[in-house]
């Protein structure tokens, strides 16, 4: 599904990525974390061709992603930070996503689940943040695609919202999607997330399930195992001197 | 592109801004025409404040555009789209509503005057043609400002020199050299160094047009005869489709490259 080979890149002096490899085949929810500065952002983008690599090769479904852009027609993406044009209305806003992606689409099943209906004729700059990123969810979601990018998923969303997100997930999931998913909720991550993918320094540092790094963090907390990974290394490393 | 432009333009088609705008194009007609009484005259006028606050305005829409929408051209970005169709696709956007406000601000008050049965007809477009040519080449200087500063407060900086510079501090560099060499022949200098300067090019092609170079004395006159003629007008045209084309072809270049 996704291949990034030796994938470098830097802004100015500060090198973000150093030399990633990374591997997922298709199906599962892979949760992408790691400290702040670790690079996840980073390879999101570059994987949606909006952040060009330095060195290093990425393909998603069989197709190499450098100057390429009709492979985004099966990848769906929230970002992090969902602004939209103030002078659009939520209706307007769905309508021209639908019409530059021209693929079917089932927003309507979307709007009534997050309730968005009294909010379709309101102007976006009107919204508050978390109805702004039930809108965000409704455009990430309501296109069937292979491959789903969630960039911090849960911010500003009420619990209600979060627990149909949660269920939404799962139903995607189980018709062989494949999730790639940052979030700072370890409890959301714990929940939803089949593979741990843990950046630090711009290189991969752990993947795996969330039993296996337990085992080998030997703790029993997920957020401890999470917050024990980045020393971990670095005690095994004073063994070995 | 096109849906891009489509949704970009709707957007500012909506925004009060560009309101205030077209309504101000139709006032200062207005009153122009109720109170100079005459066709040729206001036109004179409306160019002195044309060639100022057209390009003042592109730069200003132009970069506050940009920074505005950045999210959102952050979630296109994402969407099967080619970078250049994003950016192209905006940037028309906002030139195409401006000039619109232009037109049909300026267009409506000298319709109803009567503008058709007159000989200024030829003069007042030219007055548009220039007026949006300003405005494509500023909007297009704004978004590469806007697109190689991440700052918007230096974006802001830049792009505002950069209408000070080609519609006031031009000027006063191009007099002094004037008159720092006023002891050799400078009017195929002038002539270029008005080329040069889409403000001053778009300033001088009016003049010419409205039959006033007498006022300008000698160098009116060469720069009648470069001017005035139909090979002065298409060389003219064709700087300011250079100055409109060089900057957009750049925006293209630049936006390929950078990372979001």
């Amino acid at each position: 599904m996704i291949q990034v080979k030796s994938l470098h890149k830097k802004f100015g002096k500060n090198v973000v990525l150093a030399g990633l490899e990374l591997h997922i085949d298709q199906g599962g929810i892979f949760a992408i974390l790691g400290p702040n500065g670790s690079g996840k952002t980073t390879l999101i983008k570059t994987l949606l061709g909006m952040v060009l690599p330095n060195k290093g090769t990425l393909s998603v479904m069989d197709s190499p992603v450098k100057n390429k852009w009709k492979y985004r027609q099966d990848i769906n993406y929230l970002p992090q930070i969902a602004n939209f044009p103030g002078n659009l209305r939520v209706k307007e806003l769905i309508a021209m996503i639908k019409d530059i992606r021209q693929k079917p689409s089932n927003e309507q099943k979307l709007i009534d689940l997050f309730g968005l209906e009294p909010f379709l004729d309101k102007k976006l700059s009107n919204l508050s943040g978390g109805t702004k990123q039930k809108v965000n969810l409704v455009l990430t979601f309501m296109f069937d695609s292979p491959l789903i990018i969630l960039d911090e998923p849960t911010n500003g969303l009420d619990p209600l919202a979060l627990i149909r997100l949660k269920e939404l997930i799962f139903k995607e999931k189980a018709k062989g999607k494949t999730f790639l998913i940052t979030s700072h909720i370890m409890q959301f991550v714990e929940e939803v997330s089949d593979q741990i993918v843990y950046l630090l320094e711009g290189k991969i540092y752990f993947k795996g399930s969330i039993s296996e790094l337990k085992t080998k963090t030997g703790q029993s907390n997920f957020e401890h195992a999470i917050a024990a990974i980045s020393t971990y290394n670095s005690h095994d490393q004073d063994i070995e001197i | 592109m096109i849906k891009i432009l489509k949704y970009s333009f709707y957007d500012l088609v909506r925004s009060r801004w560009s309101y205030v705008y077209f309504l101000f194009y139709l006032l200062l007609g207005f009153v122009l025409l109720f109170l100079n009484n005459e066709l040729s005259k206001a036109v004179i006028t409306l160019m002195n404040v044309i060639i100022v606050l057209v390009p003042l305005i592109g730069t200003i829409f132009g970069v506050m555009y940009y920074y505005n929408s950045k999210e959102f051209t952050e979630l296109l970005l994402a969407q099967p789209i080619k970078r250049s169709s994003i950016f192209l696709g905006q940037y028309f956007g906002v030139a195409g509503s401006l000039t619109g406000s232009l037109i049909l601000g300026l267009g409506i008050p000298f319709a109803l005057y009567g503008l058709f049965q007159s000989n200024a007809i030829w003069d007042f477009s030219l007055l548009l043609i220039t007026g949006a040519f300003l405005t494509l080449i500023f909007t297009a200087l704004a978004f590469n400002i806007a697109l190689s500063n991440e700052n918007k407060i230096k974006g802001f900086g830049y792009a505002v020199l950069v209408w000070l510079f080609w519609a006031v501090i031009y000027d006063g560099l191009f007099l002094m050299s004037l008159i720092v060499f006023e002891e050799y022949p400078l009017d195929t200098f002038s002539l270029i160094v008005t080329m040069f300067n889409p403000i001053d090019l778009s300033r001088t092609l009016i003049l010419l047009k409205l039959d006033i170079s007498a006022l300008l004395g000698y160098t009116g006159a060469i720069f009648k005869q470069f001017f005035g003629t139909d090979l002065g007008l298409f060389m003219s045209i064709f700087m300011l489709f250079l100055w409109t084309a060089i900057p957009v072809w750049r925006l293209g270049y630049v936006a390929k490259r950078k990372d979001f």
